[in-house]
């Protein structure tokens, strides 16, 4: 199944599971979300379950909040990451905040789920990957899938969570898998085997990366998109790389990353952000701290320029294959 | 603090219902167009057509005058065209190329004019419209006479930072035409299913706000209210909000099949109050202009339009450097 089915199957099974669980946005309930992944939720479980909200994503994170504290188990979609903005304050301020603040006695366990990143056309308002604004946060926790599979399983566990999760859903990968050869044609998640998304409640836990691809030169530490760019960099190169997909930013898998940059003793961090500040300098500095002595060769960082997401070089900002292929080639040649 | 619709009828001449008609006619083969350059590919990503609503900013227009300047949302080719912006211009920005109004960087979303005091398309909905307010502000402070149109859609009537402007405004005395151009959906949610009040201005009340609904399908009723709106504004009363009851023929961006209304919905709208149609009865029924002065000015403005459409076609991409630039001053 599609990413766009996996997410509407995990919600589908959290509501039948624990008729605490809401789910509303913009567009989200009679319409099924636009990009469909609350479809069909409004007829199965009624409009008090499964609901629209106008367009005020302050509003829609605020009374998640509040619904939160109170008892309900709040997945709320806001539309694109680009409009999260209006909401920031109540994210960090409320959210991020209230566990700590009460000493314990109100939590907040909301899912905000968002389409993030670029490879759509979308320009500066439709493509941004926002993450370290929400990684750099003291309680959220940050997740972003890959895949079907590991969508509907992490979706299962940042609604079990007791905290609150920003599930980041990579639109490029909503159909199939991208590796940055925008001018191949889409290959369908229905021909991938990780489109075969598992029956059942199974969570996939949070804060567990998955080592994609075995390899003893080189390490590359991806997530969202990027996983796939990373696949092709590899297969290009001809690199015997290690490609780790973190699928959770914060709880990060430390450890995983650890042992695999102790083993290959090189380490190319990719994200399609900004560079500055990006959540790859918090990696650079993890992995620097832990394997300082089992480094050959300078980490590198390829990631998106220190621009706004361009609407006419879209290509010349996302970071594809061949940038990332000449950064392999680097570290294995310092 | 009594809002009023308006009803009565304003008195035209006859070479201005030409000018509206062919003002209206620019931008709905303007953005037919844009759907063609959309479907061949030469535009990707959001493109947000004002194909139906075309009454309502060449309405305004009428009412605006020199150094007057207007704001508005992503929905935003039709206000371009309508306040003398180069088709060209904003047809090469769709397609991303160094002759587009923002040289390729803001896309069908983002163009600009200081010339026609164009302060943007927005894509953040709702954002705009405190930033429409800060340009009364200066235009206060200036004390010019200058008023600014600060368009904004039904779905972003409901963001907190329109009601925060509402206030300020009106504390302020700003001379701010709010105009929420309601086209009855956001995106795929009905009005109704997100809006508590079916009359969106009647919420000026609660601020101190004079406003009204228009018929915004209507070209004449829209000028009439707009003169209203102005005079207001001009006189140093502060802010006024007209809400003009409009409707969008297409889907929200050409991405959006538009499952969420009936065909016959739209079907209803076009046939029996489209707004250039309405025009051109009154053209042809008050003997203002024949069949074939029409034909005349229908071949003009499919000129205008074949000229910005391989403007924008042939327009060369804009140079890597570009990404770099207007970052920083
Ligand atoms: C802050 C923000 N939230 C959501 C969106 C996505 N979005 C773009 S347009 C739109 C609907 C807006 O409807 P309306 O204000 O009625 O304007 P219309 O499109 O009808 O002209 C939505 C939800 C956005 N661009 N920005
Ligand atoms: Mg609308």
């Amino acid at each position: 199944m599609t990413m766009i089915e996996a997410i509407r199957e995990a919600h589908d099974v959290a509501m039948a599971a624990d008729d605490k669980v809401v789910v509303y946005g913009e567009d989200v309930g009679f319409f099924g979300g636009v990009f469909r992944c609350t479809a069909g939720l409004q007829e199965k479980y009624g409009k008090s379950r499964c609901f629209d909200a106008p367009i005020n994503e302050s509003g829609i994170v605020g009374t998640a909040i509040g619904m939160a504290a109170y008892g309900l188990k709040p997945v709320i979609e806001i539309q694109f990451a680009d409009y999260v903005y209006p909401a920031y304050d109540q994210i960090v301020s409320e959210a991020a905040r209230l566990r700590h603040r009460s000493n314990g006695d109100f939590t907040c366990p909301i899912v905000i789920r968002m389409p993030t990143g670029g490879g759509i056309f979308g320009g500066q308002t439709h493509s941004q990957s926002p993450e370290a604004l929400f990684t750099h946060v003291s309680g959220l926790k940050v997740v972003m899938p890959s895949n079907p599979a590991d969508a509907k399983g992490l979706l299962l566990a940042s609604i079990a969570d007791p905290d609150p999760v920003i599930f980041l859903e990579p639109k490029r990968l909503y159909n199939g898998p991208f590796d940055g050869h925008h001018d191949k044609p889409l290959v369908s998640w229905k021909k991938h085997p990780l489109g075969d998304v598992p029956d059942g409640s199974d969570a996939v836990p949070l804060g567990k990366a998955k080592i994609r691809r075995e390899g003893a030169d080189l390490t590359i530490l991806a997530y969202g998109t990027m996983v796939y760019v990373a696949e092709a960099a590899v297969a290009e190169t001809g690199i015997d790389a290690e490609v780790i997909d973190l699928r959770s930013l914060m709880p990060l898998d430390l450890e995983t990353i650890v042992a695999s940059v102790q083993k290959t003793g090189r380490c190319v961090i990719v994200h399609e952000a900004t560079r500055t500040c990006g959540f790859g300098a918090e990696l650079m500095s993890l992995v620097q701290e832990s394997c300082f002595y089992h480094l050959e060769a300078p980490i590198i960082r390829v990631t998106g320029w220190d621009t706004p997401y361009p609407h006419a070089q879209e290509w010349e900002y996302f970071p594809g294959p061949a940038r990332l292929g000449e950064a392999l080639n680097k570290v294995m040649e310092d | 603090m009594a809002a009023r619709k308006s009803t009565k009828k304003t008195n035209v001449s006859a070479d201005e219902l030409l000018q509206f008609y062919r003002d209206m006619l620019l931008i709905r083969r303007f953005e037919e167009k844009a759907g063609q350059l959309y479907g061949m590919g030469l535009i990707g990503g959001f493109c947000h057509l004002y194909i139906g609503q075309e009454a309502v900013v060449v309405g305004l227009e009428a009412a605006a005058e020199e150094g007057d300047k207007r704001i508005t949302s992503y929905r935003d080719h039709g206000h371009m065209l309508a306040c003398g912006m180069d088709a060209g211009g904003v047809m090469a920005e769709l397609t991303g190329r160094e002759g587009g109004l923002s040289k390729g960087k803001g896309g069908s979303m983002h163009m600009f004019s200081k010339e026609k005091h164009f302060y943007g398309g927005h894509g953040i909905v709702g954002a705009q419209v405190p930033l429409g307010a800060g340009l009364a502000f200066a235009d206060k402070y200036l004390d010019n006479g200058r008023v600014t149109f600060t368009y904004f859609g039904d779905g972003a009537a409901n963001q907190g930072q329109v009601y925060e402007t509402f206030n300020m405004a009106a504390i302020w005395d700003l001379p701010v035409v709010f105009v929420i151009e309601n086209n009855q959906y956001a995106m795929g949610t009905a009005q109704a299913r997100s809006t508590s009040t079916p009359d969106i201005y009647t919420r000026g009340e609660a601020f101190g706000i004079p406003g009204e609904a228009v018929d915004g399908m209507n070209v004449l009723s829209v000028k009439e209210a707009s003169e209203r709106a102005v005079a207001h504004c001009r006189a140093g009363k502060g802010p006024y909000i007209l809400e003009v009851k409009t409707y969008r023929y297409r889907g929200h961006s050409m991405s959006d099949p538009a499952k969420y209304r009936t065909r016959e919905e739209v079907q209803k709208m076009r046939s029996e109050r489209d707004p250039i149609e309405q025009v051109r009865d009154m053209l042809l029924t008050g003997k203002h202009a024949s069949e074939d002065d029409l034909k005349a000015i229908d071949k003009e403005i499919k000129d205008v339009v074949n000229e910005a459409a391989d403007f924008a076609r042939t327009s060369p991409e804009p140079g890597l450097e570009e990404l770099w630039t207007d970052i920083y001053a």
